[in-house]
């Protein structure tokens, strides 16, 4: 196997079309023009001695070694930044590059440790590797003097000598071993985009300084690991790298936590995971990471983790270990009898979309073919169900239109309800550059993000809308390229159904939707909005990205649809920098849905009561597939508490968290008589299971990820499942309990499965993918390589289609008792439920949900920062940390939901959107008020948990 | 329609479910929306919601919109066998 090695051109690549011919060394090479000349020798597999340079950042030109001689030209330039010419004729290696390289290195080891022996970067260290490549044999300056290497000199402090930074929980800071090569403070510039490092003192003093002169961990660093990426020695080290030494294998794998799909080498010694490194030739992240994928993988040895399976009478007994087969051979029989007691529909499943596809293909089959029902439903349920539908309904596809390297193009960006710098960090960065570049933003949240102001960027249009009033600002907007002729006649003449043009221009030019009525009901002052619009309209190439502040609201669905409005208005859709793009949630959030995880859609969006797809699978399945459409997540839930439906397999969820009104889903739960858990650890749905499987990680099996661009990575397996199954291999293991006939030997035949029923995945196989790398759907004979920009020609349905988009008030509404309006979101190094994140070291970050409370709401109710508060809502109550800030507006509190001691669930009500019952968890009434601590909720909460995770046998609860 | 501290049950659930989707709809000529509600119901509710749906219908639809009532004509009852 062997580690990857990957080369380092030294500089970025050269986007020109104009082709440039010289020679290096003797040899002919072509680049594009404005390739350095580093780089070009590079290509001609010329590897000139470097230092500060490496492909992710630009060229700096401060080591001096990478110099050469050009015939013609005086001097000896550096290659990294001396750009090649036609017909240039450079010499890498000659008597004087020799000796000044050699004086260069000797300057360098002059005052740098010689413990390389026991230095962590032994045998993956740049100035090890320069010092041999020059034959640097002798240090003539000697190591006495001046140094930063070592605390004391002669017995006396050494002032220019700094201690080793240890302060973050991933990596370590040696300033004793840095050369100052800045790489690491261009990579959080360039590549990052966050500018918390950079180079202090000058001269013989110059350090590198998180902040000012901080520690790591106290700086605005966000730990993405660019910069121990970048670094050449072992300055910036990965503390697994330090404890357990270097890799000897690596695998390319896809990360599991955001929608991003971040490809990553799993670096490993033998089956110990050494550390994870960003893949350059990732199509998503182009060789960048965030804190999370990096760095927080530590749960899949963490401590808690379930490795046997599980069952228990009632939810009040401690668990029981089983083996496996007791397990299955148990959930089976259960599930039959309900069945044969309860009717048919009375049992159901919800798929994962932490999972691969694979697996979720097979428990949606398990729900269709084994339980004989539609009851399956996913996560997406709960985020980007209103993107399925909206986009579906305008467009005919239920996806993003671009890939994420379409943002290099885009001239105006508009984010609405999404704060990518927190929830797809990689994305975010990629943004940031591009705004950098010179690009204009418009941010449409009711919270001033970070994506509205931050380090060398910032919004032109901040809208910060009262939450739930997304529908009007979206239609004013409309309204005002309407009314303002800032339309796109040509390309909705072209691509859209023009009278359905006529209606929605006639409806959105009403007075009603004109920014100034919108002002009232929103806050956005009206001048604000029309910036936004006519920038937006007439800015170049606009691209709309937009997350869960869309989605989670009674009307979720409308905003998409006014959204695809938007796009269809100005023409920005089919080609590069433009486009319609939601930011997915999790890892496989749209795997699950092209799998056909929803209760009314077979595998690509195919809906159920279609007779012909049926038959497909009625075929292959033997079964006749029932055509009427499942039972939803909310639905099953108030099925359960009416006592018609009594049995739920849920693998990789965990709705008593994140589902809204948690009371009613425990209710739910509670109603039933087995209820199946497969996950890692013993998350808070369990507390009300029957039946445990435990999970695996996605380090543990093979299968694919699809992310937010519809991109199709391999997950590669690069352990063995410590539970002994991969999950895939759970599911069948049930099927096959229930009497289904399935023999799945590896995770590409069931994809092969896929490809043959699906007609956007026909070309789609293992092999193909090993070729490719990756592949965006619809892949098949139309678009043999994928489909990176949809809708290119025409839309997919044809003629695009405008829907009216009417504004309608949530029922959610402040009053007196609930004067303040609650929305939720995430964090940067905490992950959802924090199921994963929790246990891992990145708790460092944020140890606790915070409630955000503007300090006029707070100043009036006395609270002060830091202080418990109590949140309260019709639906429930509880308390949490105050912190004040004016991020949020005067009425509005914010929290996250990373952490069940603080439930926020409990707060958010049943309200849903209308099409398609995505809960509406970013509106809810609240009062907040002082309090002493938790509530009596969170007290009995917390008993039953623990009560509820008691293993027989065991001493302590897993928890 | 107030809201503080009560929860619904599940039919009326239902009743509210099937007004947010005629709201949607309203914006729509009559004979769309009734198109259009209908289709929405038939293509995304399970035949147990459509029996509660019907039942409550069947007893004078109290609460329904307008154009839901309208619209049950086209939506599909479901069958006994039905889960």
């Amino acid at each position: 196997m062997g580690l990857i090695h990957e080369i380092d051109f030294g500089t970025p690549a050269s986007k020109s079309e104009k082709q440039v011919t010289l020679t290096v060394d003797g040899f002919e090479v072509t680049v594009p023009e404005g390739t350095s000349i580093m780089r070009a020798s590079m290509e001609a597999g010329i590897a000139i001695p470097k230092l500060c340079a490496t492909d992710m950042v630009d060229a700096f030109g401060s080591c001096r070694l990478c110099l050469v001689e050009i015939e013609g030209r005086n001097g000896t330039p550096s290659s990294c930044t001396t750009p090649v010419m036609p017909g240039m004729v450079v010499h890498t290696q000659t008597g004087r590059l020799k000796d000044i390289r050699k004086g260069v290195m000797e300057l360098y080891i002059s005052d740098h440790p010689l413990d390389c022996l026991t230095c962590a970067a032994n045998g993956d260290c740049e100035l090890q590797d320069m010092a041999g490549a020059v034959g640097l044999r002798d240090v003539r300056y000697g190591y006495e003097g001046d140094n930063h290497v070592r605390a004391k000199n002669d017995g006396v402090a050494n002032f220019k000598w700094m201690a080793k930074d240890e302060s973050n929980p991933y990596f370590t800071y040696d300033p004793s071993k840095c050369i100052v090569c800045s790489r690491c403070v261009r990579a959080c510039e360039e590549v990052q985009g966050t500018f918390a490092l950079t180079i202090e003192g000058r001269g013989f003093g110059s350090r590198v300084s998180p902040g000012a002169h901080e520690l790591f961990l106290d700086s605005e660093c966000v730990s993405c690991g660019a910069c121990v990426q970048a670094c050449p020695t072992a300055t910036l080290t990965e503390k697994s790298v330090i404890e357990i030494g270097q890799p000897e294998h690596s695998v390319v794998t896809t990360c599991a936590y955001c929608g991003v799909g971040c490809s990553f080498k799993a670096e490993m010694r033998g089956d110990e995971l050494v550390r994870m490194v960003p893949w350059k030739d990732g199509k998503a992240n182009r060789g960048h990471s965030c804190v999370k994928g990096r760095f927080a993988y530590g749960y899949a040895t963490h401590k808690e983790r379930i490795l046997n399976p599980m069952i228990r009478d009632k939810i009040t007994d401690p668990w029981r270990e089983v083996s496996w087969e007791e397990a299955l051979t148990h959930t089976a029989k259960e599930f039959r009898r309900i069945q044969y007691q309860y009717g048919r529909g009375a049992i159901g499943g919800i798929t994962s979309s932490r999972c691969t596809n694979e697996e979720t293909f097979l428990v949606q089959k398990l729900i269709r073919q084994g339980f004989g029902n539609n009851n399956v439903d996913t996560c997406a349920r709960v985020c980007h169900s209103p993107t399925g539908y909206g986009l579906g309904q305008t467009y005919g596809t239920s996806a993003g239109t671009q890939d994420f390297d379409s943002v290099e193009d885009t001239d105006v960006a508009l984010i609405i309800g999404a704060n990518p710098a927190s929830a797809h960090p990689v994305f975010a960065s990629r943004l940031k550059k591009r705004l950098r570049a010179g690009a204009k933003l418009i941010v449409i949240d009711p919270r001033r993000t970070e994506m509205v102001k931050s380090a060398h960027i910032e919004a032109e249009h901040h809208l910060a809308l009262k939450p739930g009033t997304n529908v009007a600002v979206v239609t004013a907007i409309a309204h005002v390229i309407v009314t303002e002729g800032l339309f796109d006649e040509k390309f909705i003449r072209e691509r859209c159904d023009w009278s359905e043009f006529q209606d929605y221009a006639e409806f959105v030019s009403d007075p009603r939707h004109s920014p100034e009525e919108v002002e009232k009901l929103s806050g956005v002052p009206a001048e604000t909005i029309r910036g936004a619009a006519r920038l937006y309209a007439t800015g170049g190439n606009g691209a709309i990205y937009y997350g869960l502040g869309v989605t989670e609201h009674s009307q979720g669905s409308t905003t998409v649809i006014g959204i695809a409005n938007l796009a269809m208005l100005t023409g920005n859709i089919g080609r590069r920098g433009v486009g319609v793009n939601p930011l997915r949630g999790q890892n496989n959030v749209q795997g699950a849905c092209d799998m056909g995880s929803f209760p009314h859609e077979l595998p690509g969006y195919r809906h159920i009561s279609g007779d012909a797809v049926r038959d497909i699978y009625d075929s292959l399945w033997g079964v006749k597939l029932d055509n009427e459409p499942g039972l939803r997540i909310p639905n099953m839930l108030d099925a359960a508490v009416d006592g018609t439906f009594k049995g739920i397999y849920i693998q990789g969820e965990d709705i008593l968290q994140s589902d809204p009104d948690t009371k009613h889903v425990s209710a739910g739960l509670e109603a039933m008589e087995c209820v199946v858990v497969q996950d890692l650890f013993l998350n808070e749905t369990a507390n009300y299971a029957h039946v445990f499987l435990p999970g695996s990680t996605f380090l543990e099996k093979d299968g694919t990820f699809t992310n937010a661009e519809r991109r199709i990575n391999r997950v590669r397996k690069v352990m063995a499942p410590k539970n002994g199954l991969a999950d895939w291999e759970v599911t069948q293991r049930l099927a096959q309990a229930m009497g289904l006939n399935w023999n799945y030997q590896h995770p590409s035949e069931i994809m092969d499965e896929v490809a043959k029923t699906t007609p956007s995945f026909a070309n789609v196989s293992y092999e193909f993918l090993e070729k490719m790398g990756s592949v965006q759907w619809p892949c098949n004979d139309k678009a043999p390589e994928g489909t990176p920009i949809m809708h290119i020609d025409g839309f997919v349905r044809g003629k695009g289609k405008f829907i009216r988009t009417e504004y309608v008030a949530t029922d959610e509404k402040t009053g007196p008792r609930f004067p303040l309006l609650l929305t939720t979101g995430r964090i940067l190094s905490q992950y959802n439920v924090g199921a994963q994140t929790r246990r891992t070291e990145n708790v460092a970050w944020h140890a606790e949900d915070l409630l955000e409370i503007h300090p006029h709401d707070a100043e009036q109710r006395g609270l002060r920062d830091g202080d418990w508060v109590r949140l309260q809502s019709r639906a429930g109550e509880t308390t949490l940390r105050a912190t004040i800030t004016d991020k949020v507006s005067p009425g509005v509190v914010y929290t996250t939901f990373h952490h069940p001691d603080t439930q926020a669930n409990v707060i958010t009500t049943d309200f849903s959107d209308w099409a398609t019952n995505c809960p509406e968890y970013k509106v809810t009434a609240v009062q907040v008020g002082a309090s002493n601590g938790p509530s009596d909720w969170q007290k009995d909460y917390n008993e039953q948990a623990q009560q509820s995770r008691r293993i027989a046998g065991h001493l302590e609860a897993a928890e | 329609m107030s809201h503080e501290e009560h929860r619904m049950g599940t039919k009326e659930k239902l009743v509210y479910m099937a007004n947010q989707i005629a709201t949607f709809f309203e914006s729509k000529p009559h004979d769309e929306g009734v198109a259009g509600v209908a289709k929405h119901i038939n293509d995304f509710w399970d035949p147990r919601m459509r029996r509660q749906f019907f039942e409550m219908f069947d007893e004078g639809g109290k609460g329904m919109k307008p154009l839901v009532i309208d619209a049950a004509a086209k939506i599909r009852r479901p069958r006994q066998d039905a889960a």
